[in-house]
């Protein structure tokens, strides 16, 4: 455990990319297995637990001082674990300390009464802080160190010292592999062969698009050299259908073939899609796509019945074609894929896949004028435009050129700040989750404010600051860690709020919910009186539902 | 009957001696003063007469000039000197080379103040005896349950593993310029690095010092562009303000190291952007000052600069009388 703690350590104060690497490559080349294998898990984010909550471990640590000495320090240092890891008593002579893979397989088997032992009796054990620091990390869920499963596998493929590994190829196998890995380790280190990845009806690493500066790559970029098309908002997947397997894959390799039965049929030549996961419904010209709230109603359902299936229709709306019978086409250019991904497409016949179109265009204004004001039908609602090179091949990863996704301008809205709340961490100390609301008329004709979302991001550190006094001085009231703020057509503060979509929520008293909200300005000089109306956001729906 | 605050007491100035007629550490100069040890907080230029051992008395005229007091008298470690009716002792206090506690008595009275001290060993300077007494006056820097400074070696060693780990990168170490950086120099001689240390120039005076009184640092070597072109593999010993200004800017891609107690907290090292935490400290961590209370058993406790509270709450809950004194004027000088 002691060398995965200074390793997560090094690793959460290590701004480097490179340095990582080195960091976790080391680590992986002299630890034994199965510690190191754990340990990659834990990174990849294949491994994670929620054994222990909060509030248990701080009763713990209270059963062993004094919780005013505690409070004084949990003040001080602002994260729990963190705190608890450093005022945790030694107890001597309590037992020898445990390996990651004892307390990873303990975990995996204990009940919730036997995982509280278990951990209060690891943290007796553990010498230093560092330890229980990154125990407490791994137990509470809470395992962030800046380093994403990408990276991670990239440093398992430099561990290897006999052979050139890609990263690629450890992606391409990581669906094959189980933790912890012992396989991989025994290949990477020459010690046997490279684990079977061909195993039919297996996942393909994806390409991924870059975010494209305006300011920079057009004058770049010649627009006779690239295809555009819509840029979706489903979920990217992968349809497989290999050697008699069918499968439905998320872009990081989850399996959800289950939840989609509808679609994992679709395919009846064998062949690997690339799409986007949407509800489909029949229009009068072809598939018309529904909003992501649809989407959601089949997602993360364990179960599926006809009923919901016909309701909510799952569809592949595809742009890439990876294998096609048994040749692998990713080596191919993007134009010569798209050719055979329409004539396949088109053979399929199947009302659960259609293409996805390319948007033709001759110059960047032009394109811009599109992305600003779509054409009708499903255009309406897309996220953006994608961008991809004519001549590039299929690369696993986000290469620098050949893909740009070029999303459409966020929706804006005046909105008057209702509540705040504590954060967490480091911003303990702060009231930085925000609840803001909008006008609308309340039951006696008067004019009140609806909360219509929460956003705890989008602002500086100095501007938080700024907040938390508004908040502090224009407290109306409090309950527990929440406080409401003064919010007057006169009197309180607005922000610009910026959000990619909306739809309809019965969770909501406002009736409409905001996708991926931020504060994109603190409007300091605005009188809440001249914020946005409900009904702008209820027209604002209705046109992305109406089109 | 007599009161320990006939003795001693806390005033503007700093703690007061009346039946001796001194002070201890002022912070504004005054006729007659007692110094501790020679951080800048605690030493300062200007007093008429300055009580202090040897090494105290060569870093105050290393920093100030060979004038910083109108008249200077050393005590030896361990020997009573009389100030009017009361015997005046220095004690090793394990801080920074010289460092002392003072030992007061009076009428059958024994006061100590504790000044800046540590309990673990420190191959720079003589190491922390403790003094029965009825009251201790100690520090309290770190008096939070949070800081438990872990064995220096294995910092030391976490240190090493790094430079090896990343041989095309210079490895640059903030370190406090008086006491933290020649025991920093000193642990990494003792862990096996035998090869030159490069040493900011803010640090050659101290160093060289230290040297004189039989601390044996090793090959040094300026830390400047004219010695070495490329530091790649190389560890250079600056103080902590150094890491951020443009003087850090000719070491290549550096692994920015900081030796100082306030690393424990994570928050503190991602704020100065340090990559590479050593919680290495000259000051009592919490299990040092609540051991030092618990071993000397005093009839009252008090607390000069730092987290009084937390100390006083401790002795309280384990019946020792405490009191905080609320001195100002000490800086938390780890953080320089
Ligand atoms: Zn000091």
């Amino acid at each position: 455990m002691r060398a995965f703690a200074e390793l997560l350590d090094r690793l959460s104060l290590t701004a480097s990319r490179n340095a990582k690497l080195r960091l976790v490559r080391d680590y992986l080349r002299e630890t034994p297995d199965p510690d190191r294998g754990w340990a990659l898990a834990a990174l990849t984010g294949d491994l994670s637990f929620s054994a222990a909550k909060p509030a248990f471990i701080r009763k713990a640590v209270e059963a062993r001082m004094d919780p005013q000495l505690f409070w004084w320090s949990y003040d001080y240092v602002g994260d729990l674990a963190e705190t608890v890891a450093l005022v945790w008593p030694r107890r001597p002579g309590a037992n020898r300390e445990p390996e990651l893979s004892e307390v990873v397989e303990a975990l995996r088997t204990a009940t919730r009464p036997e995982v509280q032992r278990l951990i209060e009796g690891w943290l007796d054990a553990m010498d230093e802080p560092r330890e229980r620091w990154a125990l407490l990390k791994l137990v509470t869920g809470g395992l962030r160190v800046g380093m994403t499963a990408r990276l991670a596998k990239r440093a398992a493929a430099e561990m290897a010292e006999t052979t050139r590994v890609e990263p690629a190829e450890i992606e391409e196998l990581w669906h094959a592999l189980h933790a912890p890995y012992e396989d991989l380790f025994a290949w990477l280190e020459g010690r046997s062969e490279k684990p079977s990845s061909d195993n039919p009806g297996r996942f393909r690493p994806v390409m991924l698009a870059q975010a494209i500066d305006e300011a920079v790559d057009f004058a770049k970029l010649d627009p006779a050299g690239y295809a555009a098309e819509w840029k979706w908002d489903g979920i990217r997947v992968q349809l497989v259908h290999e050697g008699g397997v069918r499968r439905l894959y998320t872009r990081t390799g989850d399996d959800i073939s289950r939840t989609f039965p509808d679609l994992v049929d679709a395919l009846f030549e064998e062949g690997v899609i690339d799409g986007e996961l949407l509800v489909l419904r029949a229009g009068p010209t072809g598939n018309q796509v529904a909003s992501f709230a649809d989407l959601q109603q089949r997602l993360n359902r364990k179960a599926v019945d006809a009923k919901l299936m016909a309701r909510y229709p799952a569809g592949l709306r595809a742009y890439d074609i990876l294998a096609e019978g048994r040749d692998d086409t990713r080596t191919l250019s993007f134009a010569e894929r798209r050719k055979r991904l329409e004539a396949f497409v088109a053979r399929q016949a199947s009302p659960r896949i259609d293409l996805s179109p390319l948007q033709p265009f001759a110059s960047w204004p032009e394109l811009a004028g599109l992305r600003a004001d779509p054409p009708p039908g499903d255009p309406q609602v897309a996220e953006g435009i994608m961008l991809k090179r004519w001549d590039s091949p299929y690369e696993a990863g986000r290469p620098k050129g050949p893909w740009f996704k070029w999303k459409r301008d966020p929706f804006l809205i005046d909105a008057v700040l209702m509540y705040a709340q504590r954060g967490h961490g480091k911003r303990s100390s702060f009231y930085s989750d925000y609840t803001f609301g909008t006008w609308t008329e309340g039951e006696d004709g008067q004019r009140v404010l609806t909360p219509v979302g929460k956003a705890y991001f989008g602002f500086t550190d100095e501007e938080l600051k700024a907040i938390d006094k508004y908040v502090r001085d224009n407290t109306v009231e409090r309950f527990g860690p929440v406080r409401s703020v003064r919010a007057e057509p006169n009197h309180g503060l607005v922000f610009e709020v910026a959000f990619e979509g909306l739809q309809r929520s019965g969770r909501h008293r406002s009736g409409v919910a905001m996708r991926f909200p931020r504060i994109s300005r603190i409007r300091w000089d605005k009188p809440p009186g001249e914020a946005d109306e409900l009904v702008t956001l209820e027209r604002m729906l209705a046109q992305m539902e109406g089109r | 009957m007599i009161r320990p605050q006939d003795l001693l007491c806390p005033k503007p100035e700093g703690l007061y001696c009346a039946p001796g007629d001194f002070y201890i550490d002022p912070v504004r100069p005054v006729a007659r003063a007692v110094i501790t040890h020679g951080h800048s907080d605690h030493a300062r230029a200007g007093h008429g007469a300055v009580l202090a051992t040897q090494a105290t008395l060569d870093i105050m005229a290393e920093r100030y000039g060979l004038g910083f007091a109108a008249a200077q008298q050393v005590a030896a470690y361990g020997e009573a000197v009389d100030r009017d009716a009361v015997a005046v002792t220095l004690v090793p206090a394990g801080h920074v080379l010289g460092s002392a506690q003072v030992v007061v008595r009076w009428k059958g009275l024994t006061m100590v103040v504790s000044g800046d001290y540590k309990r673990r060993r420190d191959p720079t300077c003589a190491a922390f005896e403790p003094v029965p007494c009825d009251v201790f006056i100690s520090e309290a820097t770190f008096a939070l349950p949070v800081f438990r400074h872990p064995a220096d070696a294995g910092e030391i060693a976490r240190l090493l593993r790094s430079v090896a780990q990343f041989p095309e990168r210079a490895h640059l170490v903030g370190a406090y310029a008086l006491g933290k950086a020649q025991r920093i120099i000193r642990l990494l001689r003792e862990a096996g690095w035998a090869r030159p240390i490069y040493a900011h120039g803010a640090l050659e005076r101290l160093n060289a010092l230290y040297e004189r009184h039989g601390i044996d640092l090793g090959p040094l070597e300026p830390a400047t562009s004219a010695t070495k072109r490329d530091f790649a593999g190389e560890i250079i010993i600056a103080p902590p303000s150094a890491l951020q200004d443009r003087w850090s800017r000719r070491f290549p891609d550096p692994v920015s190291a900081f030796a100082s107690g306030w690393m424990q907290v994570r928050a503190r090292a991602r704020q100065r952007g340090v990559e590479l935490p050593l919680i290495i400290s000259d000051h009592a961590d919490w299990d040092e000052l609540t051991g030092t209370v618990e071993e000397l058993r005093p009839g009252e406790l008090w607390i000069t600069h730092g987290r009084e509270e937390a100390l006083a709450r401790w002795a309280e809950l384990h019946g020792v009388p405490a009191r905080a004194l609320a001195l100002v004027g000490y800086e938390e000088e780890d953080d320089d």
